[in-house]
């Protein structure tokens, strides 16, 4: 039962600080999970980054893999419900005021001036992205390439994943 | 101001399962935005875009609040509900299907290509969040002063690895005057 207490606490209270998205608090989790509670090894830790990054979804996931490392799949629920709950709530109330204001002209003019500062962000996750993983000259042109394709013709992106994978096998990389 | 579309509540889960299921690698924002705008033409860019900017501005995971945000939008509690369980449920269980097989045995064989094939997708993720920026770009900047916030905003987070958070909080007031200015001299 502490063990689900201890879960909870540290990831809702994550959740509450994660600015910008998940990947900012995984040095926090790992924190946590190996040196506060002592759940896992350093390296079951990246091993279980890498399994929540090649599965599909919110890279988040990584929490609920560290409660089911932790307390098993009450420790998988327990996580999933402190990690997405809180924040949740919060964006609900947001939309709803958000939704009250839509004949304000205010509105129109925030709209306005927070397109420009999504598209910097698209932008900002995909070069962070770039620099956080060990990129080689490779998977830089493979990047690059997907960018281009993507941008300029309406091909499935799961066709682009998949030769993507393709070219790293070749490459042997 | 345009009537938004009232999609039924299994059509938002539906689209989210779609988003969350084939998203690998951190590009959802790109699925969000194929799935609800391009394909569904549920929200405008620039619904999109403001919706993508106040997700980011709360605490959490930016695509699980977007999802809310958008299902709200649309459909209320019981929107907001049928988005999140839509991106969620499905990701949570391959994970942690993922994870026990992981947990049962240690070290499979294969899995060195496996992880090779991995970040060639997770490199193709990173260019479907750019292509993105490309897109939206494209067809949202029109002017010098927005193409020079966006820019900054980019190159500040995205390049120099400020934090997000005192970025924003100098460059959405800059934007927001930008934007009264324009809006007083039209």
């Amino acid at each position: 039962m502490t063990t689900l207490w201890q879960i909870f606490w540290l990831f809702a209270l994550l959740s509450m600080v994660a600015f910008g998205g998940g990947a900012g608090v995984i040095p926090d989790m790992q924190r946590g999970a190996v040196e506060t509670y002592r759940w896992m090894t350093a390296k079951e830790f990246l091993d279980l980054f890498a399994i929540s990054r090649s599965a599909p979804g919110p890279g988040s996931m990584i929490a609920v893999l560290i409660g089911q490392k932790a307390a098993g799949l009450a420790g998988a629920a327990v996580a999933f419900v402190a990690m997405f709950m809180p924040s949740c709530l919060v964006v609900h109330f947001v939309a709803k005021g958000w939704d009250r204001a839509a004949r304000k002209p205010w509105r129109a003019v925030v709209e306005q001036a927070l397109a420009p500062i999504g598209i910097g962000m698209t932008f900002a996750s995909g070069l962070a992205l770039a620099q956080g993983t060990e990129h080689e000259y490779v998977s830089y042109a493979v990047t690059a390439t997907a960018t281009l394709v993507f941008a300029f013709t309406s091909i499935n992106p799961i066709l682009l994943l998949a030769a993507g994978g393709a070219v790293m096998l070749l490459a042997g990389v | 101001m345009p009537t938004r579309p009232r999609p039924a509540l299994s059509a938002l889960f539906m689209g989210f399962v779609t988003i969350g299921l084939s998203s690998f690698g951190g590009g959802l924002t790109a699925w969000v935005r194929r799935e609800v705008v391009q394909r569904r033409g549920w929200l405008d860019d620039q619904q999109f875009l403001s919706g993508y900017a106040l997700s980011q501005l709360v605490p959490g995971a930016t695509n699980v609040n977007l999802a809310v945000f958008i299902g709200t939008q649309l459909r209320g509690v019981p929107g907001a509900l049928a988005c999140f369980a839509g991106l969620t449920f499905p990701p949570t269980i391959i994970a942690c299907t993922l994870g026990a097989i992981y947990f049962g045995m240690h070290g499979m064989p294969g899995g060195e290509s496996l992880s090779i094939a991995l970040g060639g997708m997770g490199a193709v993720a990173i260019g479907l969040n750019l292509g993105t920026g490309i897109r939206l770009a494209r067809r949202g900047i029109r002017k010098i002063v927005p193409a020079l916030i966006a820019a900054t905003v980019a190159v500040s987070v995205g390049i120099a690895g400020l934090p997000l958070i005192p970025v924003l909080g100098v460059m959405i007031p800059v934007s927001l005057l930008a934007a009264w200015w324009a809006s007083r001299a039209a």
